[in-house]
């Protein structure tokens, strides 16, 4: 079995001007072209104040002045009507290439949004994990995305615009990222008292690697290694983990907790919030209140010997 | 003063009617528009102060990563009562509050056409506050945010009350503002002086005139929207209730149609105001007055067809979408106008750099970057990027901020002069000004980075690693500047009231009809109601002589036969006097009908639905005692 890499922490959000695929890339051409030409005019009507203040009349009108009035036909008239259709007609090109439904082949994913962590499914491939989408490089992707209880948004800045995860709707984002790397996702509307800490990340990987990443996930869960290890599942089941974590053929778990099948691969817990490390999974069983009020983990009192035990179990799950 | 304004040798029935009764009952029975907008002005004040304490935590927290200053549900509630107190507490009733004071000064009348009305609205404004606030003391604030998306605040996920202290409290307060918005609307119409044509009332006039109009049609989508939410929570139905058929973005449909219009309900006033203060410090007529007061309308009209670009990441499909967008595109035309109209007007005459004429500088300074950021959140691929990220909350204080605060400190130092009689002090205020102005840049202007960079709103807390640091605290860091400058202004509104120069009855060369009265205004504002016949009345002759013609209704508003209050109604458009109204010169029964109310509020709130039955039915008796009983004459 080859070397695992280590666990990282999530990685920073990309900036939207600093774009790794042509949705945002586009966007990004945009925003460049916005910032200059708003920039520009705010510019000038700031300039043309300041000569208003410094202009001195030699008396006090009596009647109003041809020019001003030229003044406002010009810089309040025609030029946003010149504007602002540009603006527009620019826009909606990158809309509509935007929002361009993925071609056929593109790769399939699910996302179900949760208070506050992500489901996500390769139905093509048939496996659930969570809080990581991983994506061949250069290839479409169709991300359907709905949510299982309030209203998310998912967000990864370099990568595309938002889209909402709406209940009771399917809505579909289409993107594309050209650079392999980690992307940091976020939720972006909302959605209760974690919503700071409900983030994912995005794995941006070359097809081979990919495709030998899918295939992990996959194969059933890893058998214990380890008498250690034995003992976890036992303490995993008899604790009430598996009441609502499901771990392929071990618990059924329920709809509104992450699958652990694989968790050892995830480079993050918490939904992106704590590098997958033995110090903060262990945090994180005992005291997930501490660590992010308001989620729905409740906290546990395992003895030392039984938490040991459990979190061999758990780094064991690639 | 002219003749017309010097009163009787016999009795004093104008003044002895226009009284107010002294002691508690004189203060809980009073109508008189004055009385009651400086009512509205220190209870908005009052809000703004606790939304900028918010605020001032809230940066606090923000200001480094990972703060532990504040949990995640303290910084939620906090940051759903502070755009809940600035946008229903703050920005819509002290515009309307300035408008209550001032326009019936401007348009030369002596009251409100409603008094009672106006008193009842400021009663239920404070209650409808009260009950908001009273949610902290029971440890249910709310916490959904001030635009409350469902199915969050729906019975599932929010199944405390907070939501429903949101609801009831902020359906309060929209009452009020409707009812302050249908006085002023039929204020503008048919008070105006004698001779104002509708072509020559002040700008100011037009704006609250669109202003009314839109939140009789804006603010009523809200309270249904409300009570159909309240009825979610309440009785089980299922209205946003996506998994019982129902559809939680019917919601947002609402609150936007509601929501959209609201900005610029905000807006408008501010826009009247600064269209008020440039001429006066600019030394010349306004440029272009109609076109000012035609885009003010069209500002009006397409505020309603914009509303989905707050939903453009909704999923809705892209031709909708594009509809909103070149919508949204159109509403910088007319506010380029007026921009252009101001600058026109500065550079036509000789500026006076005063305080008031600062504010209102910097706000256009504001203002249009705020306009700038508009235009990139209108376009829809843009806004997919910047849509609940930091660059909107930017976007939307450049626009808020500038649009309203700047013009509503720029009144302060206006009419203060007006309402206490004295001068504020100027070079104070200048200071006061640029920490504002220099404060308020410092804090927002990074915040369009962080939002480029990639930060959501509304999250409590933000890992180092996100390189949001930096921005987040010279924001943090600009927000104490800004909060220094808004308490020197505050120290000097307090100090002037006492110690300030007297400002007599025209410091600034005022245009308007309101520098024509003594400062402060007598409780009847103008013993003799000038007849008007220009724009600009006190700049047409030099003392301001009014047409008066005595011997008609003229005589008998000076010096009324018996003590009533007397005002002249007039025709809609060309202001021909029409009857004399005689109004309310006191009453209890707005203070009875809001206790009323309120008790159904509170019965409905826990849930004893008795209680609220009986407040309902006093609501009704109060009702029908209103109509049966005038106190017309002492």
């Amino acid at each position: 079995m080859p070397a695992e890499p280590a666990p990282v922490a999530a990685p920073a959000p990309g900036s939207v001007l600093d774009p790794v695929g042509p949705e945002a890339a586009q966007i990004a051409g945009l925003t460049w072209f916005m910032v200059v030409l708003g920039g520009l005019l705010w510019l000038a009507t700031v300039v043309f104040l300041v000569l208003a203040l410094r202009h001195r009349a030699r008396r006090e009108p009596r009647a109003n002045d041809g020019g001003a009035k030229a003044f406002i036909a010009v810089w309040g008239v025609v030029v946003p009507v010149v504007v602002l259709p540009i603006v527009f007609g620019y826009s909606l090109l990158v809309g509509v290439d935007t929002s361009r439904p993925a071609p056929s082949g593109a790769l399939t994913i699910e996302v179900v949004g949760h208070q506050f962590w992500w489901e996500v499914r390769y139905p093509e491939a048939g496996v659930v994990t969570a809080n990581e989408v991983h994506v061949p490089v250069g290839r479409p992707v169709r991300l359907e995305m709905t949510s299982a209880d309030v209203i998310h948004s998912l967000w990864v800045p370099p990568v595309a615009g938002k889209l909402d995860l709406f209940p009771g709707h399917t809505n579909v984002l289409s993107l594309q990222v050209d650079e392999a790397g980690r992307y940091l996702g976020e939720c972006a509307e909302f959605c209760g008292i974690q919503h700071a800490r409900m983030q994912f990340v995005l794995v941006a990987q070359e097809e081979d690697e990919f495709t030998e990443h899918l295939r992990a996930l996959q194969a059933g869960p890893a058998e214990p290694g380890s008498d250690l290890a034995e003992a976890g599942r036992e303490v995993f089941l008899a604790a009430g983990c598996g009441q609502c974590h499901r771990i392929e053929d071990v618990s059924e778990g329920a709809d509104f907790a992450p699958d652990l099948t694989h968790l050892a691969t995830r480079d993050t817990i918490a939904a992106g919030m704590l590098e997958n490390t033995r110090g903060n999974l262990a945090g994180w069983i005992l005291d997930p209140q501490g660590l992010k009020s308001g989620v729905r983990m409740p906290p546990s009192n395992l003895e030392g010997e039984d938490l040991q035990a459990l979190l061999a179990y758990l780094e064991g799950l690639r | 003063m002219t003749a017309l304004q010097d009163p009787p040798a016999t009795e004093d029935r104008l003044a002895a009617s226009w009284a107010t009764q002294p002691g508690a009952a004189g203060w809980f029975t009073a109508l008189n528009h004055k009385q009651v907008a400086q009512r509205f002005l220190v209870t908005a004040f009052v809000f703004f102060g606790l939304g900028g304490i918010q605020s001032v935590l809230m940066r606090w927290q923000l200001g480094s990563a990972e703060s532990t200053f504040l949990d995640a549900q303290t910084y939620n509630e906090l940051f759903t009562m502070h755009g809940t107190t600035m946008m229903f507490l703050f920005a819509v009733p002290v515009g309307e509050a300035f408008a209550m004071y001032f326009l019936p000064l401007m348009l030369g009348t002596r009251d409100l056409p409603f008094p009672r009305l106006t008193a009842f609205g400021w009663y239920i404004y404070v209650l409808g506050g009260v009950f908001l606030y009273s949610s902290f003391l029971f440890g249910q604030v709310p916490d959904g945010g001030w635009f409350a998306y469902t199915p969050l605040t729906g019975p599932e996920y929010s199944p405390s009350s907070s939501i429903d202290f949101w609801l009831l409290g902020v359906t309060f307060v929209e009452i009020a503002t409707i009812a302050g918005a249908i006085e002023l609307v039929v204020l503008i119409l048919r008070y105006r002086a004698p001779g104002m044509k509708i072509s020559q009332m002040p700008l100011l006039a037009w704006n609250v005139l669109v202003t009314g109009i839109a939140v009789i049609f804006a603010f009523p989508p809200l309270v249904v929207a409300s009570v159909l939410l309240e009825l979610d929570r309440k009785i089980g139905t299922h209205f946003y209730d996506p998994a019982a058929g129902g559809e939680s973005l019917l919601w947002q449909h609402l609150f936007w149609f509601f929501g959209h219009p609201e900005v610029y309900i905000i807006l408008l006033p501010g826009l009247g105001i600064v269209s008020t203060i440039v001429p006066v410090f600019a030394r010349s007529r306004i440029v272009g007055y109609s076109l000012i007061a035609v885009s003010t309308v069209a500002i009006g009209i397409l505020s309603f067809g914009v509303w989905v670009h707050h939903m453009f990441t909704t999923g809705i499909p892209q031709l909708g979408l594009a509809f909103f967008s070149v919508a949204s595109l159109f509403i910088p035309i007319p506010s380029a106008i007026q921009i252009s109209a101001w600058i026109a007007t500065i550079w036509q005459g000789r500026a006076v750099w005063k305080t008031p004429m600062m504010y209102v500088v910097g706000f256009i300074v504001i203002f249009v970057l705020g306009g700038v950021t508009g235009v990139m959140v209108a376009s829809v691929p843009f806004d997919t990027q910047a849509h609940d990220s930091y660059f909107v909350v930017a976007h939307f204080h450049y626009v808020l901020i500038g649009g309203i605060l700047f013009p509503v400190l720029a009144a302060i130092h206006f009419w203060m002069p007006k309402i206490s009689g004295r001068m504020l002090d100027e070079r104070l205020g200048t200071i006061a000004f640029w920490l504002t102005f220099i404060g308020f840049n410092v804090t927002f202007f990074p915040l369009h980075i962080t939002g480029l960079q990639g930060m959501p709103r509304r999250v409590y807390t933000y890992a180092e690693s996100t390189g949001w640091e930096l921005t987040q605290a010279i924001a943090t860091w600009g927000t104490v500047v800004l909060t220094l400058g808004l308490l020197m202004t505050l120290g000097n509104v307090v100090h002037s009231a006492r110690y300030g120069e007297r400002a007599g009855a025209d410091p600034w060369g005022g245009e308007t009809l309101d520098w024509y009265a003594t400062s402060p205004p007598p409780a009847y504002n103008f013993r003799g109601i000038p007849e008007i016949a220009s724009r600009s009345p006190l700049w047409d002759t030099r003392p301001f002589r009014p047409r008066y013609d005595p011997a008609t209704w003229q005589d008998e508003l000076r010096e009324p036969r018996a003590p009533v209050r007397q005002v002249v109604l007039t025709s809609v458009l060309d202001a021909v006097p029409e009857e004399l109204v005689t109004l309310p010169q006191k009453s209890w029964w707005p203070l009875v009908m809001a206790v009323a109310l309120t008790v159904a509020l509170i019965g409905t709130m826990i849930d004893v639905y008795p209680l609220a039955l009986t407040g309902v039915l006093a609501a009704v008796v109060t009702g029908v005692a209103w109509i049966w009983d005038r106190q017309d004459q002492r």
